[in-house]
Formats: C-alpha cells, sequence, structure tokens
C-alpha cells in the first residue's frame, strides 16, 4: 500500500505543469474573443473592417471595464461588489457640487475619489466585522449610496460643459493617437497598475491566498480582513474614476449614472475566468470580456441582427463561455 | 541564549469560547533543544492551545505569554512567526488552488525594500527546498504546480519544508503523520530529530504514543483543557504513560 503511494508520488513529482495547465484559462477566453471577431468580421465585414468600430468600442467599453478590472480582486477574494453603479454616482455628484460651491476643479476631483474610496472601505468594513455576506450588504449600501446621492442632488442633473472643465475633459475622454478615446488609455493603465498590485505586491499574494482557503491563510498570519477591505476600497476608488469618465464622455452628470452597467462589469469578470468561488482570476481575462462583451452589442447591430435578438446573443455568448471554462478548470485540475 | 531561558513559557492561560471552556489555567514552558510530546484526548484543548501559542486564538484575561524571556503583548500569527514559531498544522493550512511557491511563502513573501515581490527568487528557492528537503529529483519538480495535483504526502512534505525554511525556534507538529504513509511518517519522525539536532525546539501532538514516546524528550497529558499530567521521558516507561493515559480518560486525574 505504501509502495503504491510512494511510486505515485515519485510520478506525480516528475511532471511538471504543461502549458495547458497554466494558461488554459487565458487560452479559453481569448480564443472566444479571437473567434467572435471572426464571426462579426464574416457576417459585418464592412463595419468590422473600418477602424470606426474599433474606436466605438474604444470609448464605451472602458465605461464599465474601468470598473470590471478591479472588481476581479473582489471577486478573487471570494466576495462581490454590487453597489459601485451608486458609489459612481455619488462620487460625481461630490465632484458636481464641490466645482459648483468652490469653482476649483482638483479639489473637487480628489474629493470624489476620496469619496469613492470611502464608499468601497465602508463596504469592505460591513462585509468583515460582520461578516455579513457581500452580496446581502452590497445591495443594501447600493440603494444607500444612490439614494444619498438622489437626495443631495435633488434628482437632477448637471451639466459639465463649463470652458473651464475643458482641460480635465480632454486629459479624461478627449481624442488622441488616430482619435482613440483617451478613457482606452486609462483602461489599459488600469490593467497593468491592477497586474501589477495583484502579482507583484504582497496585498496582491493575499487577495489569492484570501479567497483560496480564509482559515488557511489566517493560520498562515495572513490578514484576511484587511485584505478584503482594501480590494472594497480600491473598487470605490475606480467606480469613482469611472464616474467621472463617463460623465465627462457626455458632458453631463446624471443622476442614474451607472444605471445598466452592474451586470456588464461582473459578466466580464465572469467572462474573464475569474472563479466565482474565488481564488484565481486574472486582470487581463477580465480586460479581453469587457470588451467581448462590448463588442456584442455593436456587432449584433452591424451585422444586421434585429437588435432585440442582442440579449439573446449576450446570454448564449455568457452561458457558454462560462461551461467552456468549468470544463476547463476540471481537465486543469485532475 | 541562555539555556536556562524557556523558549516559550505560558502562565495560566485560559481560552474560552461561549460557554465552552478549551483551555483551564494551562502553565508550561519549552526549553531550547527540547522536544516536548502533547497528549491528549479529542476535545482536549491541544489544537486550541496550539492555536492560542501561534496568536490565532487570543487567551482570556489574566493568561500571559513569553518568548525567549520576553513578556508578549498584542499577539498575533504574524508576529508569532516574525519572531521564530512556525507550525505545520493538522489540516495543513495550504491553498490548494495556488501553486507550491505561493504556499511556501504563505504570508512571508519574499519582497525588495520596495516593497515588490520578488517571484522569481521565491520560485527558485522553492525548487531548491523541495529538491533539497523534500527529496524532490532536480528537473521533475516545478514551483509552478497547483498544490491540489499533489498527494497528500507531498502536501504534508510542503507544509514542513515550509516551516523549516524560515529557521523557527519553535516548530509545533500537530498531528504531522495523521493520512501519511509508513515511509512518510517516518520522515516525519526523521525530521523532528533533526529539530532537536539543532538546537531548536519542538511540540510535537499525536495520538500514536507509539510516535510520540520515542521521539520526545518531555511529555506533557493534557485533558479536559488542563494540564493532567507532566513527565520526563526519564521518570515514566511507555507502559506507564499508557496506563496512565487511560486513567485520565477515566477518571480525570492522573494520580491513582
Amino acid at each position: 500500500m505504501s509502495e503504491n503511494k510512494d511510486s505515485k508520488v515519485k510520478n506525480n513529482a516528475a511532471r511538471p505543469p504543461s502549458l495547458w495547465r497554466r494558461f488554459g484559462m487565458q487560452f479559453g477566453i481569448w480564443s472566444v474573443g479571437i473567434f467572435m471577431w471572426l464571426i462579426f468580421v464574416v457576417t459585418a465585414s464592412e463595419a468590422f473592417t473600418s477602424k470606426d468600430i474599433y474606436l466605438a468600442f474604444a470609448s464605451s467599453t472602458p465605461l464599465f471595464a474601468l470598473m470590471a478590472i478591479p472588481l476581479t480582486l473582489i471577486v478573487i477574494t471570494g466576495e462581490i461588489d454590487l453597489s459601485f453603479p451608486a458609489v459612481m454616482a455619488l462620487a460625481t455628484a461630490t465632484f458636481a457640487k464641490i466645482y459648483s460651491g468652490t469653482g476649483n476643479i482638483w479639489v473637487g476631483f480628489i474629493a470624489a475619489l476620496v469619496v469613492g474610496t470611502l464608499c468601497g472601505y465602508f463596504n469592505g468594513w460591513l462585509v468583515t466585522w460582520f461578516g455579513i455576506p457581500s452580496l446581502v450588504i452590497t445591495i443594501g449600501t447600493n440603494f444607500l449610496f444612490r439614494g444619498i446621492e438622489l437626495a443631495w442632488m435633488n434628482g437632477s442633473g448637471v451639466g459639465l460643459t463649463d470652458d473651464k472643465l475643458l482641460g480635465v475633459a480632454n486629459i479624461l475622454v478627449g481624442r488622441s493617437f488616430f482619435g482613440i478615446a483617451n478613457q482606452f488609455w486609462w483602461t489599459i493603465l488600469a490593467t497593468v497598475v491592477l497586474w501589477f498590485i495583484l502579482n507583484r505586491t504582497q496585498f496582491g499574494a493575499h487577495v489569492f491566498l484570501t479567497g483560496d482557503n480564509k482559515t488557511s491563510a489566517q493560520l498562515m498570519g495572513v490578514n484576511v480582513n484587511r485584505v478584503k477591505r482594501r480590494s472594497f476600497a480600491i473598487m470605490g476608488f475606480f467606480a469613482a474614476f469611472a464616474g467621472l469618465v463617463a460623465s465627462f464622455e457626455v458632458s453631463y452628470f446624471w443622476p442614474t449614472l451607472g444605471e445598466g452597467l452592474l451586470m456588464n462589469s461582473i459578466a466580464a469578470v465572469f467572462l474573464g475566468g475569474t472563479s466565482v468561488f474565488g481564488g484565481t482570476g486574472t486582470v487581463t481575462g477580465t480586460f479581453v470580456g469587457s470588451f467581448i462583451i462590448g463588442a456584442i452589442n455593436a456587432g449584433i447591430v452591424a451585422s444586421g441582427i434585429n437588435a432585440f435578438f442582442t440579449q439573446v446573443f449576450f446570454g448564449l455568448v455568457i452561458i457558454l463561455s462560462v461551461i467552456m471554462q468549468t470544463v476547463i478548470s476540471k481537465r486543469i485540475k485532475r | 541564549m541562555n539555556s536556562k531561558t524557556p523558549v516559550i513559557q505560558l502562565k495560566n492561560v485560559s481560552k474560552t469560547f461561549g460557554e465552552v471552556r478549551s483551555l483551564s489555567e494551562v502553565n508550561f514552558e519549552i526549553y531550547p533543544g527540547e522536544i516536548v510530546g502533547l497528549l491528549g484526548d479529542n476535545g482536549a484543548g491541544k489544537s486550541t492551545l496550539v492555536k492560542t501559542i501561534m496568536g490565532f486564538h487570543q487567551p482570556d484575561e489574566g493568561g500571559k505569554i513569553w518568548f525567549k524571556g520576553e513578556k508578549i503583548n498584542e499577539w498575533n500569527v504574524a508576529k508569532a512567526r516574525e519572531l521564530g514559531i512556525e507550525t505545520i498544522y493538522q489540516e495543513r493550512a495550504l491553498c490548494e488552488q495556488q501553486p507550491i511557491w505561493r504556499n511556501m511563502f504563505m504570508g512571508r513573501e519574499i519582497k525588495n525594500k520596495f516593497g515588490r515581490l520578488n517571484v522569481k527568487q521565491m520560485k527558485s528557492e522553492a525548487t531548491r527546498l523541495m529538491r533539497e528537503r523534500m527529496g524532490f529529483t532536480s528537473t521533475a519538480v516545478h514551483p509552478d504546480n497547483a498544490v491540489l495535483t499533489m498527494s497528500g504526502g507531498e502536501k504534508q512534505g510542503v507544509a514542513i519544508t515550509r516551516a523549516l525554511y524560515f529557521d523557527a525556534e519553535l516548530v509545533i507538529l500537530d498531528e504531522p503523520t495523521v493520512g501519511l504513509s509508513l515511509s512518510e511518517t517516518k520522515k516525519t519522525l526523521d525530521f523532528i530529530q533533526n529539530i532537536k539536532k539543532s538546537g531548536r525546539s519542538a511540540i510535537f501532538i499525536d495520538h500514536n504514543i507509539f510516535h510520540i514516546y520515542p521521539a520526545v524528550d518531555r511529555m506533557i497529558v493534557l485533558d479536559r483543557g488542563k494540564v493532567a499530567g507532566n513527565y520526563k521521558k526519564s521518570d515514566i516507561t511507555m507502559d506507564e504513560l499508557i496506563e496512565s493515559m487511560y486513567r485520565v480518560a477515566r477518571t480525570g486525574s492522573i494520580k491513582e
């Protein structure tokens, strides 16, 4: 019996992880993306061979990708945030109020980021202090933040067309390099920064450990609650930033800002191969997942399919991708 | 360090969970180079005691812990490991979806002075440790392998190597032989002897007296959260020990 076990040990040890084992999940999401792109190139070749549609992706997808990317960290820790659309709005409302009150753009800008970060930290505090599942508590804080924002703004929006705002608008959402929207570069930057945080800092290492096995991590001295609070705070920061980007993109702060982005962001995270059970995930996967979701909307319309089918297609892509990932991850673990 | 100074000393350490008193005024100390066996029935408080020493649980008011003669305040796991106590937990304390190198350096990652993780060094150290300490053949081992692809013995190997790597002054082994094959068990027992040879200390917890007795210098018997007995190996034969364990289980008292 023990002899058997020992020979198995040796065989196992003699097998370094294959590329498939290491990058299978990444491979899956990239192939879904390329496959979809090929379909669209064939069915709507005119639209998908001109650069206009790519410029459109570059301006619209970042509005939720900027939140999907930090959401990846929260999902890896085994939690979820459903309140970030309201954080977007509350933070941008802070900017609008402070700017109209003081006339100082940067004070308003920084205040918005601080409010966003604090909202996120508050979520994390509720989750870790009371041990409430984030799925439940962030539904509550979503209403709370949205409610505070609506009451504060009295339900009305604010135009962001002031000449003094042109500079900041240009930085956030201007066009550069062949007309690519700046928010695309911000999204790339967010991906790089969060990749670094996740893969090259101790905090990032603890994000994986927390989501993989909370008790093990605690037994080895990882402060899992602090890791979660910080992940939520990062989420809040990026939600605030995305709120400003989305509002400057349309030169108007809508009090309903963020509604409709929740599902896109969450879908992008899971499409990107992040496990709903926590412990594994990549920000680059989420980045690709975001652009797949961004492409579906435009692609359906450009292919001449009845726009009512958008959601059918959307649903099918998400369901099939997630099934594929489950199959891949089972094979990887075998 | 003076060999009269205990590595760790506990005074009046109690731990209550709600209505349940898991530890009741536990006193003991461990000296450098000493291997102490911790015996006791299920629920005697062995694991609670280990987790209290490690700072995972906070002792109740009035309990005091000294590490190498220094009184310890605000005890937590990170601090305990920093000072040189490592534990090989009964439940292994591994994150199984993560690669070996992440598990090896869990909670004590190698980073440069700017806080950037040195992933390359962690991987090469993990490879070296697996080769030298776990006896895996050179090219075969890959630190990127997820722990869940390993056998029970290999997982235990990761947990042991991890404890060893940080040159702990005190190594606690909480039922390390559970689920291991005969040869893996022997490896673990050899490992305990190596701790002693290098002048460090260990607490060895096991249900199997036949594993404990030959390996240790001293035995502490826990019963219902209390220290029921404290024997030097020279003072008691294995048969007497087994006899007194039965007596404790039956009567709750070590004395006849």
